[in-house]
C-alpha cells in the first residue's frame, strides 16, 4: 500500500476565532467535505461502497429477511431430515448435513460478518491512529520507544496468536477482536505517524503553538482532522482483513460454533467433507467474503487514487 | 557495503522480539483457568510423575524463578513432553518444521518470482481497460480467503477431476531413506502442486500491488524519458530501466508479508492435510496439548522474525542509506 507517499489534502482552518469543540468539528467538517468529494468522483470507490451498503443492509434487516432460524432443522414429510438436498425453490441454496437452510444461515452470517469488520475497523482507526500520532507529533525517545514496539508487534503472526489466545480462554468472537485490537493497528500506526511528521512542520501549527496551543490542543484541534481520511482509509481495509480474520479463525475451530458465521459454515462444510459435492454449501459463503472484502478494498483504493494524483497520472 | 552498526542494531532488535514473544507466552499459558500445573502436565499422569515433572519445571517455585527456568529451558531446545505423542516436543516440530517451510519457500519464490513480473506489467499497462479488467481479477482473488480457495480447488482439480491427491503429503506406501530423497521424490511433488499454488496465489497480492505502485512512481522519472528519447524498445525500458528501480520497497515490504503468510500457510496447512507446523499447532491446541501448542507458536514466531531480520539485512545491503529509526 503506498499510503506513506499519500499526500491528504491538509485542511489550513480559517482565520476566524472559533474555540474548542467548534474548532475542531469546523475543521473535520471541511475535510470530510473535501475527502467525500474526492470519493464520489471515483468509480471503483463507489462500487466498493455499494457492496459494503448491501451486505450492511442485509445484515440490518437479517431477522426479517431469513425464511427460517439457521439451526432450524428442516423436516421432510416422510419424518426425515432435510439434509444435503440441492437448491429448490423453498432452499434457494440448499440445505446443510444437518437440514438447516443455507440460505438463512448465509444471511444471518452477514451480522457476525459486519459486527466484527465494523468493529475490528474501529479499533484499528483509533488505537492505530492515537498511537501514530503521539509517536509522530512528539518525536524522540517516545517515537523510538514506540516504533520499537510496533516492530516486534510485526514479530507476532495473527492467526497462531489468536490460536493460542482461543486454546487458553475458549473459543468465542471475543478473541479475535482482541486480537484484531493488539495486532491489526501497527501499519496504521506507522502510517499516521509518517503523516503526522510532515503535517507538524506546517506553519500553521507553528502559528498555533506560538498562540500557546498546549500539545494536547495541537494534536488534537489541528492534526487529527487532517489525519482522519488517511485512518478512514485504513479502517475501510481492515474491515476486509477483520472478515477474513474471523472466517480463518473459525474455519480452524476456535470460533463459536453454536453463532452462524460464514467461517463456521465453512468449517461443517469441510470437516464433513461434504463440500466435495455439496457445492451449494460451500461456494456461497466464500462468495459473499470474498465480496464483502473486495468491496472494503475497492472503496479504500479508489479513494486513495483520487486523493494521490501520482498513482492516476504517471 | 552492509552498515555494521545497523546489522548489530537489528540483531539486537531481533533477539528482544525473540524474549517478548516467550514473554508472553509465559504470560498466557499461565491464564489457563484451573491449576497451571495442568499448562506441562497431562492430567492422565500418576500422581509420582506429575512430581518428578513439577520438580524439574519448577512449578513449586516462585513465579520469577519459574520464569528464568522457563526461558533455560527454552534455550536449550527443551520445550517439554506432548500430552498428545508422549514424547519430547522438540523431536515433534523438527520434523514439521522442514514439512512447513517446504511449502512455504516454494510458494513464496513463485509468487515473488510472478508477482513482481505482474505488477511491472500491469504497471506499465496503466490506464487501459485491460488493467483495469485484469486489476479487478487480481483484486477478486486476494479478497478470497485463502482456505475457501483451496477447498475450491480440491472441490475441482482432487474431487472432481481427479488429477491430484486429496491432500497429505505422500502416499500411503512412499518411503524415503532421507529428507533429501523425500523432498525431490516425483510423489512428494505430486502432492505438492495444489498446496502451492493455492498458496501462490495468496501470496502472489502483495509484491504484485507494491510492484505496480512502485512502477507507477518510477515511471515519473526523467531517466524514463531519457531512455525513450534514446529510441529503447519498449520492453527493455520497462524491465531494465523502470522495473529495476521498481523493485526495492518489495524487498523490504516481504518482510511484512512473512507475519501474514503464516496465518496463510495454517490455513493451507489444515485444508490439505499438510503435516506441518502449523496443522500440528491447529490440532495440539484443539487437543489442550499445552507443550506442544507453545512450542509450534514460538516455532512460527521465529519464523517471521528471522525472515524480517533476513529481509531488513538484504534491504541494507541494497539500499545502505536506510537504518533503524532513521527513514526520516
Amino acid at each position: 500500500m503506498s499510503g506513506e507517499s499519500s499526500e491528504s489534502r491538509a485542511v489550513e482552518p480559517t482565520t476566524t476565532v472559533e474555540t474548542g469543540w467548534r474548532r475542531f468539528f469546523e475543521n473535520l467538517k471541511r475535510s470530510t467535505y473535501k475527502q467525500a468529494a474526492i470519493f464520489s468522483e471515483s468509480k471503483i470507490a463507489m462500487v466498493g461502497m455499494g457492496i459494503l451498503v448491501f451486505y450492511f443492509l442485509v445484515a440490518l434487516l437479517a431477522p426479517y429477511l431469513v425464511p427460517y432460524e439457521p439451526f432450524e432443522r428442516i423436516i421432510a414429510d416422510d419424518g426425515s431430515w432435510y439434509s444435503l438436498e440441492s437448491p429448490t425453490a423453498a432452499h434457494p441454496l440448499g440445505t446443510t448435513d444437518s437440514g438447516y437452510d443455507v440460505l438463512s444461515q448465509l444471511i444471518m452470517g452477514s451480522r457476525v460478518a459486519m459486527f466484527v469488520g465494523l468493529l475490528g475497523a474501529f479499533m484499528v482507526a483509533v488505537i492505530g491512529t492515537t498511537v501514530g500520532m503521539v509517536a509522530g507529533y512528539y518525536g524522540g525517545w517516545v517515537d523510538e520507544t514506540v516504533m520499537r514496539v510496533v516492530d516486534i508487534l510485526y514479530g507476532l503472526p495473527f492467526i497462531p496468536f489468536v490460536i493460542v489466545l482461543a486454546t487458553i480462554l475458549g473459543g468465542s468472537i471475543w478473541n479475535i477482536i482482541f486480537g484484531i485490537a493488539m495486532l491489526y493497528w501497527l501499519t496504521t500506526a506507522r502510517v499516521v505517524r509518517s503523516e503526522v511528521l510532515t503535517l507538524k512542520e506546517r506553519p500553521y501549527i507553528e502559528a498555533a503553538k506560538a498562540a500557546g496551543a498546549s500539545d494536547f490542543r495541537v494534536m488534537f484541534y489541528h492534526i487529527l482532522p487532517n489525519v482522519i481520511p488517511l485512518s478512514a482509509l485504513y479502517a475501510a481495509i481492515a474491515v476486509g482483513y477483520s472478515i477474513t480474520a474471523e472466517a480463518s479463525i473459525s474455519f480452524l475451530g476456535f470460533g463459536d460454533p453454536n453463532v452462524s458465521s460464514w467461517g463456521v459454515m465453512l468449517q461443517r462444510a469441510f470437516v464433513t467433507q461434504e463440500f466435495t459435492t455439496a457445492w451449494w454449501w460451500s461456494i456461497p459463503p466464500g462468495i459473499s467474503i470474498t465480496l464483502v472484502v473486495f468491496g472494503a478494498y475497492m472503496a479504500g483504493r479508489g479513494y486513495e487514487e483520487i486523493a494521490n494524483p501520482q498513482l492516476r497520472e504517471p | 557495503m552492509v552498515n555494521r552498526r545497523y546489522v548489530v542494531r537489528r540483531f539486537a532488535l531481533m533477539l528482544v522480539s525473540l524474549f517478548m514473544v516467550l514473554s508472553v507466552l509465559f504470560v498466557l499459558f499461565r491464564l489457563v483457568p484451573g491449576d497451571p500445573m495442568s499448562t506441562v502436565m497431562d492430567p492422565r499422569m500418576p500422581p509420582e510423575a506429575r512430581e518428578m515433572v513439577a520438580e524439574q519445571y519448577g512449578l513449586n517455585e516462585p513465579l520469577y524463578v519459574q520464569y528464568a527456568l522457563y526461558m533455560t529451558n527454552v534455550v536449550q531446545g527443551d520445550f517439554g513432553i506432548s500430552f498428545y505423542y508422549q514424547r519430547p516436543v522438540f523431536d515433534i516440530i523438527w520434523g514439521r518444521l522442514s514439512n512447513t517451510l517446504a511449502l512455504m519457500l516454494t510458494a513464496f519464490v513463485m509468487s515473488y518470482a510472478v508477482g513482481t513480473y505482474l505488477g511491472a506489467h500491469l504497471g506499465w499497462i496503466r490506464g487501459t481497460a485491460r488493467e483495469r479488467v485484469e486489476m479487478t481479477i487480481v483484486l477478486l482473488i486476494r479478497s478470497a480467503p485463502v482456505f475457501w480457495v483451496g477447498m475450491v480447488m480440491l472441490y475441482v482439480f482432487s474431487f472432481q477431476l481427479g488429477w491430484f491427491p486429496l491432500g497429505g503429503m505422500r502416499s500411503v506406501d512412499a518411503q524415503y531413506a532421507n529428507a533429501f530423497e523425500k523432498f525431490l521424490s516425483p510423489d512428494f511433488l505430486y502432492h505438492l502442486v495444489i498446496p502451492v499454488i493455492t498458496l501462490s496465489l495468496f501470496y502472489t497480492g502483495l509484491p504484485l500491488l507494491l510492484m505496480r505502485n512502485n512502477l507507477l512512481e518510477v515511471l515519473t522519472e526523467d531517466y524514463i524519458d531519457t531512455a525513450r528519447a534514446k529510441g529503447l524498445a519498449e520492453r527493455r525500458i520497462m524491465i531494465r530501466h523502470a522495473a529495476r528501480n521498481a523493485i526495492l520497497p518489495v524487498v523490504t515490504a516481504f518482510a511484512i508479508a512473512v507475519g501474514f503468510s503464516v496465518g496463510g500457510q495454517v490455513l493451507i496447512e489444515q485444508v490439505f492435510s499438510w503435516p506441518g507446523l502449523g496443522r500440528e499447532m491447529v490440532q495440539a491446541s484443539l487437543r489442550n496439548d499445552y507443550p506442544l501448542a507453545q512450542a509450534t507458536f514460538f516455532l512460527l514466531s521465529v519464523i517471521v522474525i528471522s525472515m524480517n531480520f533476513m529481509a531488513d539485512l538484504a534491504y541494507s545491503y541494497l539500499d545502505p542509506r536506510v537504518q533503524i529509526g532513521g527513514e526520516e
